[in-house]
């Protein structure tokens, strides 16, 4: 096996130091009744140039070559290269979680850097050194909000990620935490009126989405408002990074659970992707998730050591903050890196083509079906409305090798024949015109047929 | 002093000193170029309003020169499994196949979105059923999620299940029994659950004690959680038994399957009474560590736990192609958004196609054969607190150390010096001052009688000179840091003021 | 060491004086090193006997402060947020709340400062 570096001489010499004949010694252990006896029943050995055959079929049947308008919680950014140059680098890539910070002040001072950026980015005072991902931050944010005001209720906008919904009520449910939901206005924006009556005094926390599910920006100094009105924290998810070039951030929430995917993270089918909780000073004891903190060795000299572990598993172990033990370090690497390549002025640009891109399409759009949700800000997402349904749109334009919009109708059923369509910086116009193209042809042949069953009427 | 075998791993040399990003930004730097815009340009004022973000405050602006050394200089401030042995007890560092990362980064794979239609996501379905299939296999078991984004997290998946498995029954129970040798995520879980923890003692041989087990275990005892091998490396031989207990009272056995390297082709949980279980696709199916992340935690149950699954799972359809199954009205519900750690998946299967069958036995039986070999180099040298046969790790003590002040920290910064990350330390907790030491299958023979030479030629300076192992690390860039301070007033930001 | 007599003392290595002022005894605080955090309950709430009010942390610990007697919080020592090294330096003027207590006589079931002398020594050769 070419992994193992020992020769059959090796093994034998160490056979012999052992004091044993056999290997087979070193399992008696385990009471006979276990073992296995025969090959496992697994594919056999591979060699190194079959490995990469069979994935690329794979890659083949999995709509490689096609452009799309997905988005919806998973984003389709440029990666610059130099974030796989650096992330493969053997010192990153095989090290392990920096608890010998003598040596692995590389990790710490990469993961100081990014909590830096993230804070600046998001508005907060701090951030972690990253969560699984947006959906399982935004339910750890929750349970922090709850363990910071002692109040064991939620309300949370349905205009949030659907699967973070379900995340969420997955873990609420066994920490009995009530989750009211507050529906959508026809601008697309938490209903104010029915989130004022929604909170209460038993409510630990209201969790919005900014820019929402629909890409629409919410109001946030409003609902923030209303719930510090009422002593609930304000949570604000961002599942789209990339608007907070040009969009304002939520400084009035207290705590941001990001999704940083967008930034230099491929969207590899759904993962791993790279959640973060930032949040006010005062309610860093009660975050889960790692820390890197800036100390001084003996000497006096700079250096960055994981902190407040107090927080964690290993040490509080039933008491702890959260059972989150591994974080995402090389994803937020990555993150770290886009950020860094972009910087102050980069990401503000990239947000505007993102937004340019958007504005154009939904333009076009509007000219043959109906954009939704008209009347509040938008970032790079936009809900198109058409009497046919979407999926059979849809699978006219994987002919042209494009993915069309996300269908609603699963998660919203009230939205009909709706559908969620993304535009990033990769986006074309030609693109854009052709699926333009495709709707407005569908649109022409709905408005015959209709016609045609007036006349057959008539 | 004594450093004769010092030089033979490791030596000092030149590495390049590096501030932080932010200390070499100055207006008018870049290291990006967008291209031209094909659609008009927008008024952001007009679009935005108030919502406008005007200024991005303290991001940095540097060139892609600078970026490339920057990050360059702090990855060789790094140990890594590239540079050498990571003999950390219970974390199996073993060598990353380098094709793991090349086919992961494939088009098609690495841009997939994961809402793309089913249609055109084919290959990654048949990667995730592949995988579920191989697992299922080596595991024993007989369904299987891959959601979950960790270990940690598949210990709540797991537990989720125990719950939800329970409550069918119309009785949830009320606690969890934990060995007091369990790793700390493990009543963090059972907490997280609702449930409450139960420490169950260990014998005098490191093992469950099944006389305390019988006499702990009742209708209101909803599952064992054990770990096995166990953190001291001992397989729990009387597991047919305590299997047996659980199932007498209608509770469930749930094995943590950090210590799954010691098994593998070897011997099957569902073959000794596994009810659910985890896998850490970071520690056994060789996935990067990364420095902390991301790991991949699939959870495998029986036939009886299969209901309980998080949707979605895949099936085969009626036509013979791949999709997700959604309609799942017991599940416990959704743990991540998506389907998980894909590009984990791809990366853990590469790694079980490169072995094979007799591949992936050969590396079990190397990872024990290791472990063994060191337990006996320094058998005499550290204190053996158990001395109940070793699997894939052996847990030494500082006791002869520590009677000249000499504890298990600082002899695992002593090895710093030698060019060896240290073993895991002051764990287990029934072991105190425990030097926990796995070496995996990746080391050669003279890594191992480096590593050995290292740990006797410390043992050796610890009666000759205590003091300069307490004063170690020597010859890293940093010394030890003050963690104190870093907790009393913690600095986790940078901020132009604090230069 | 020698331990203040002014004051009644806890297996749990807290101290109580008779007008219900709490604190951590030097014992405790030289176990559990250097100390970077002390978490202490609101002014006006309810403590129980034996139950936990409060943690204190040092870098790699967590140890939970249990209440000596019952009793409702009528003050607490702010300070510690800031400088949780003081309870270092002088565990026993270190005070971390004041309590109403209420029942005294639950007092007089606590350790005197020889009693818990000897209890710390006995248990230091375990």
């Amino acid at each position: 096996m070419r992994y193992l570096p020992k020769s059959p001489a090796d093994r034998a010499a160490m056979l012999q130091a052992i004091g044993i004949h056999s290997v087979d010694d070193l399992f008696s252990p385990i009471p006979a009744e276990c073992r296995l006896t025969r090959d496992l029943a697994i594919p056999q050995q591979m060699a190194e140039s079959e490995i990469v055959d069979w994935f690329k079929q794979r890659a083949k049947e999995n709509g490689e070559g096609y452009t799309s308008f997905l988005g919806a919680g998973a984003y389709s950014h440029y990666r610059p290269v130099v974030i796989d140059a650096l992330v493969q680098r053997g010192e990153f890539l095989t090290s392990y979680t920096p608890y010998q910070a003598e040596f692995a002040q590389g990790t710490l001072q990469a993961i100081f850097e990014f909590q830096t950026m993230i804070s600046e980015l998001t508005g907060m005072d701090l951030a972690n050194a990253s969560m699984y991902d947006g959906s399982t931050g935004a339910a750890e944010a929750v349970m922090m909000a709850v363990r910071i005001t002692g109040r064991h209720s939620g309300v949370i906008a349905r205009s949030l990620h659907p699967e973070y919904r379900d995340v969420l009520n997955t873990y609420a449910t066994h920490q009995a935490i009530p989750l009211r939901m507050v529906s959508f206005t026809d601008s697309g924006q938490v209903a104010l009126k029915e989130l004022e009556t929604a909170v209460g005094d038993d409510t630990a926390c209201v969790l919005i989405q900014s820019p929402n599910f629909f890409g629409t920006i919410e109001d946030v100094e409003a609902i923030a408002e209303i719930a510090h009105k009422r002593g609930a924290l304000l949570i604000v998810s961002i599942a789209e990074a990339a608007s907070l070039g040009i969009v304002e951030p939520p400084r009035t929430a207290d705590i941001v659970a990001m999704e940083a995917q967008s930034f230099g993270v491929p969207l590899g089918f759904g993962g791993p992707y790279c959640g973060v909780l930032a949040t006010k000073e005062k309610f860093v004891r009660q975050m889960p998730g790692r820390l890197v903190g800036q100390t001084v060795d003996k000497n006096g000299k700079r250096g960055f050591v994981l902190t407040l572990a107090t927080r964690e598993q290993h040490i509080r172990r039933e008491k702890a903050t959260s059972n989150i033990c591994t974080n995402q370090a090389l994803v937020a690497l990555m993150v770290n890196i886009f950020m860094t390549v972009y910087g102050k002025i980069g990401l503000r640009e990239l947000a505007k083509q993102n937004l340019a891109k958007a504005v154009y399409a939904a333009d076009q759009f509007s000219k043959h079906a109906k954009v939704l949700f008209a009347g509040a800000p938008r970032f790079n997402e936009f809900v198109v409305e058409t009497s046919e349904d979407p999926y059979a749109i849809n699978s006219r334009l994987l002919g042209h090798k494009i993915v069309g919009g996300f269908p609603l109708k699963k998660f919203y059923p009230e939205l009909g024949h709706a559908a969620l369509w993304c535009c990033t910086e990769l986006t074309t116009r030609s693109m854009i015109d052709t699926a333009v193209g495709l709707v407005a042809e569908s649109e022409r042949s709905v408005q015959t047929m209709k016609e045609v069953e007036q006349e057959v009427v008539r | 002093m004594t450093t004769k075998h010092i030089t033979r791993k490791a030596t000092r040399h030149i590495s390049q000193n590096e501030g932080l990003i932010f200390e070499k930004s100055s207006p008018g730097k870049a290291a990006w170029k967008l291209p031209p815009l094909d659609v008009p340009d927008v008024d952001t004022a007009t679009l935005l309003g108030r919502q406008e973000r005007k200024d991005l405050g303290d991001m940095p602006e540097v060139s892609e020169i600078e970026i490339i050394r920057h990050f360059t200089r702090l990855s060789t401030w790094n140990y890594a499994i590239d540079l050498g042995m990571y003999p950390l007890g219970s974390c199996t560092m073993k060598y990353n196949p380098r094709v793991n990362e090349f086919v992961s980064r494939i088009e098609g794979l690495a841009n997939g979105h994961p809402y793309q239609a089913e249609k055109i996501s084919q290959g990654a379905l048949r990667i995730m059923k592949t995988l579920s299939d191989c697992l299922l296999e080596i595991t024993g078991m007989d369904a299987i999620t891959l959601q979950p984004a960790a270990g940690a997290h598949g210990e709540l998946t797991g537990m989720l299940m125990v719950r939800a498995y329970h409550e069918s029954t119309g009785n949830a129970r009320k606690k969890i029994l934990i060995p007091d040798s369990a790793h700390g995520t493990n009543p963090a879980t059972a907490a997280t659950v609702g449930y409450a923890v139960e420490n169950l003692k260990s014998n005098g041989r490191g093992m469950v004690d099944v006389a305390a087990l019988a006499a702990q275990m009742n209708e209101d005892v909803a599952a064992l959680m054990v770990t096995n091998p166990n953190t001291l490396g001992v397989f729990e031989q009387e597991i047919h038994k305590i299997a047996e207990l659980m199932h007498a009272k209608g509770g469930l056995l749930y094995m943590d399957g950090a210590n799954m390297n010691a098994l593998v082709a070897k011997a099957r949980p569902g073959d000794f009474g596994v009810d659910v279980m985890h896998l850490n696709l970071h520690k056994t199916f060789s996935t990067p560590h990364g420095g902390g992340g991301p790991g991949s935690g699939p959870v495998a149950v029986k036939k009886n736990l299969a209901p309980f699954l998080p949707a979605p799972v895949v099936t085969t359809k009626a036509d013979g192609t791949l999709g997700f199954e959604y309609n799942r009205p017991q599940s416990v519900g959704r743990v991540r958004a998506f389907y998980g750690n894909f590009g984990m998946f791809i990366r853990a299967l590469a790694y079980i196609f490169a072995n094979g069958p007799d591949g992936l036995r050969q590396t079990t039986e190397d990872a024990v054969l290791n472990a063994n070999y060191i337990r006996k180099g320094l058998e005499g040298v550290y204190d053996l607190p158990y001395s109940t046969p070793s699997m894939h790790e052996v847990v030494f003590s500082d006791k002869l150390q520590s009677k000249k002040g000499v504890k298990t920290m600082d002899i695992a910064k002593r090895l710093i010096d030698y060019g060896f990350h240290p073993y895991t330390t002051a764990f287990p907790l029934i072991v105190a001052g425990a030097l926990m030491i796995e070496p995996t299958e990746s080391e050669p023979k003279e890594e191992l009688d480096l590593f050995i030479e290292a740990m006797k030629s410390i043992a050796e300076e610890v009666e000759e000179d205590p003091q300069f192992v307490l004063d170690a690390p020597h010859n890293t860039r940093i010394s030890r840091l003050d963690e104190t301070a870093a907790a009393r007033k913690p600095v986790l930001r940078w901020k132009p003021e604090n230069v | 060491m020698s331990y203040p007599s002014d004051r009644r003392y806890t297996k749990e290595h807290e101290w109580i004086t008779a007008d219900g002022t709490i604190g951590i005894t030097d014992h405790a605080q030289d176990s559990l090193g250097d100390i970077v955090f002390v978490e202490l309950p609101k002014v006006g709430t309810e403590i129980a006997t034996a139950k936990p009010f409060g943690t204190v942390e040092s870098v790699k610990a967590v140890s939970d402060l249990f209440a000596p007697v019952s009793g409702t919080v009528t003050s607490v020592n702010e300070d510690l947020a800031t400088a949780p090294e003081t309870v270092n330096k002088d565990a026993h003027g270190a005070w971390m709340v004041k309590i109403k207590v209420k029942d005294p006589s639950e007092l007089n079931a606590l350790l005197s400062a020889a009693d818990y002398e000897k209890f710390v020594s006995e248990e230091a050769a375990h």
